[in-house]
């Protein structure tokens, strides 16, 4: 559905994409997951054929992004991260408007966005500037959608959205999936990760890795410890201080310890830890998360 | 006394209360997570702390200023960041820092060595001529945090002060939060990252303008039979 050959751009002196490659198949849901500044903004606008890049191509459908750019249009829905419907127009003037800009009307395609236009339906005459952000992001999504694109854009659709719309926001996304959809995403959330078929983390310009979510998990292969004490920061600094360590980060309520040899000596890192006046320690083995093997990647230099 | 108190606190817009009736205190040093649903009255509630708006009715203080008659006196003991407004991207590093000293009554002297000690800790002291607009998002983020204790804050107001950056920044910033925090400063922060719920003494959850839930992490998994603060929020967020 979608490939990507040797993409690069450049700002002045920023290099915002760097010989990025990768092949989208149809029906995937697909997320571009990195931080602000990564570049996935640059790729999505690439590939919706707002900018054109400097070297390199991409084809979307079929389509080259910069050559059949008027074409490949209509077969594409883009949300762009800022809100950028028109705040003057009405709910339904705007999807109305959208609808008409692409050469059809609401009631030709509605079975598609019936499940989340209905749920902004009440508020249908209030100005789309008024609405909340939840219903910015729904109105949104309902105009991106409303000329049944072939491939759907959505960059950093949950940025700054609470976490439970962040979960119904992702129910929709699998529902448009399983109706047939290609979606791809970025998000700088971590944890929407699992949420897709395939991940691609992108730092600084640079793809880190493509896999599925569990892949890219399974790859991570040094020893991971959970620990926590009652003492919180006193414990992260303390872990710091142990000779053996590689990272020790956050994690909720724990810290995620991972140790720079082979195997973790458990009861070793229990007695030092019994030595730095913190108390009710635990210490357990888990698996890597997505956010455990996107912060190992960063560290590594990229060649 | 509490260095924030907050009785009753109620504010309406027409005839919606988009913050109904709300109570806690925060003490000296302690890290308060303040999380909601978007338009669940964080933002009302956090202007009100901030003398930015007056309430409907109820009481509040902070640092022992009145949000009614002292606003002006909460502002100067009061530091503010957010992800959107911070720094201005048009001037340097240095010359921010000197503008929000201005701001805040700062001597001239007293702005050079701060700019040169807070640049030093940071270790940031090569970008000082740098706009701050050709600064990666983690250092801004870093140095906005900074510029806010500039004028030595009781009470630090951080709102989404992590959104969007990558997930070490993001942890680096929480060490700075636990650095101030331990020097005394009161941290009032929001967030959408429920892993950073955890890392807060304690957690305020506001659902349609009343706060209902207010306690440790820990306290309130085990109140709401919750294995995360994730599923805490779900849980009182949906209902």
């Amino acid at each position: 559905m979608i490939t990507v050959t040797n993409l690069s751009k450049h700002f002045g002196t920023v290099q915002a994409l760097e010989a990025v490659q990768f092949r989208l198949d149809e029906g995937e849901l697909f997320g571009f997951v990195g931080p602000d500044g990564a570049g996935k903004t640059t790729l999505f606008r690439i590939l919706v054929t707002l900018l054109v890049p400097d070297t390199g191509n991409a084809t979307v459908d079929g389509l080259d992004v910069v050559k059949d750019y008027r074409a490949l249009r209509a077969r594409l829905g883009y949300m762009p991260g800022r809100f950028s419907l028109y705040p003057d127009l009405s709910v339904e003037e705007n999807l109305t408007f959208f609808a008409s800009v692409f050469g059809t009307t609401v009631q030709a395609n509605y079975d598609l966005i019936k499940d989340i236009y209905q749920q902004i339906e009440p508020f249908k005459d209030r100005r789309a500037g008024a609405l909340s952000g939840g219903m910015k992001q729904k109105l949104a999504l309902s105009c991106a959608l409303i000329h049944r694109p072939r491939v759907l854009f959505l960059d950093e659709p949950t940025t700054g959205v609470d976490a439970v719309s962040r979960r119904e926001f992702w129910e929709m996304l699998q529902r448009l999936k399983k109706g047939g959809l290609t979606i791809v995403v970025s998000t700088p959330y971590m944890d929407e990760a699992g949420q897709c078929d395939r991940v691609a983390l992108i730092q600084e310009g640079r793809l880190l890795q493509i896999e599925t979510p569990s892949a890219i998990e399974a790859q991570y292969n040094r020893p991971l410890l959970a620990v926590k004490a009652a003492q919180r920061y006193p414990l992260i600094q303390a872990l710091r201080q142990y000779p053996h360590a590689h990272a020790v980060y956050a994690f909720g309520e724990y810290v995620h310890y991972t140790d720079a040899r082979p195997t973790a000596d458990v009861q070793a890192l229990r007695a030092y830890l019994d030595t730095q006046s913190l108390t009710h320690i635990e210490i357990k083995p888990i698996p890597a998360s997505i956010e455990d093997a996107f912060m190992e990647l960063m560290h590594e230099p990229t060649t | 006394m509490s260095i924030i108190e907050v009785n009753d606190l109620t504010r309406m817009f027409g005839s919606f209360t988009a913050v109904d009736h709300i109570s806690f205190s925060v003490e000296a040093g302690e890290i308060l997570g303040f999380l909601g649903a978007n338009g669940a009255g964080k933002t009302t509630a956090m202007r009100m702390l901030t003398g930015l708006l007056e309430p409907t009715s109820g009481e509040a203080t902070v640092s022992g200023f009145d949000v009614y008659t002292q606003p002006e006196k909460i502002k100067q003991t009061i530091g503010y960041m957010s992800q959107r407004f911070s720094l201005y991207e048009d001037l340097t590093v240095a010359e921010n820092i000197r503008f929000y000293g201005g701001i805040y009554g700062l001597s001239r002297r007293a702005i050079k060595e701060k700019t040169t000690a807070l640049l030093a800790r940071l270790d940031l002291s090569h970008a000082r001529d740098l706009r701050i607009a050709a600064l990666p998002l983690g250092w801004r983020q870093k140095l906005a945090f900074s510029v806010a204790l500039l004028h030595d804050p009781r009470v630090l107001f951080l709102d989404e002060p992590t959104g969007g950056v990558d997930p070490i920044t993001r942890r680096q910033f929480w060490d700075l939060i636990y650095e101030t925090a331990g020097r005394g400063i009161t941290v009032f922060v929001t967030t959408h990252y429920m892993d950073e719920a955890e890392y807060c003494d304690r957690v305020s959850i506001m659902v349609d303008g009343k706060i209902e839930a207010l306690g440790t992490p820990a306290a309130l998994k085990t109140q709401f039979a919750a294995a995360s603060m994730d599923e805490v929020f779900v849980r009182l967020a949906r209902a």
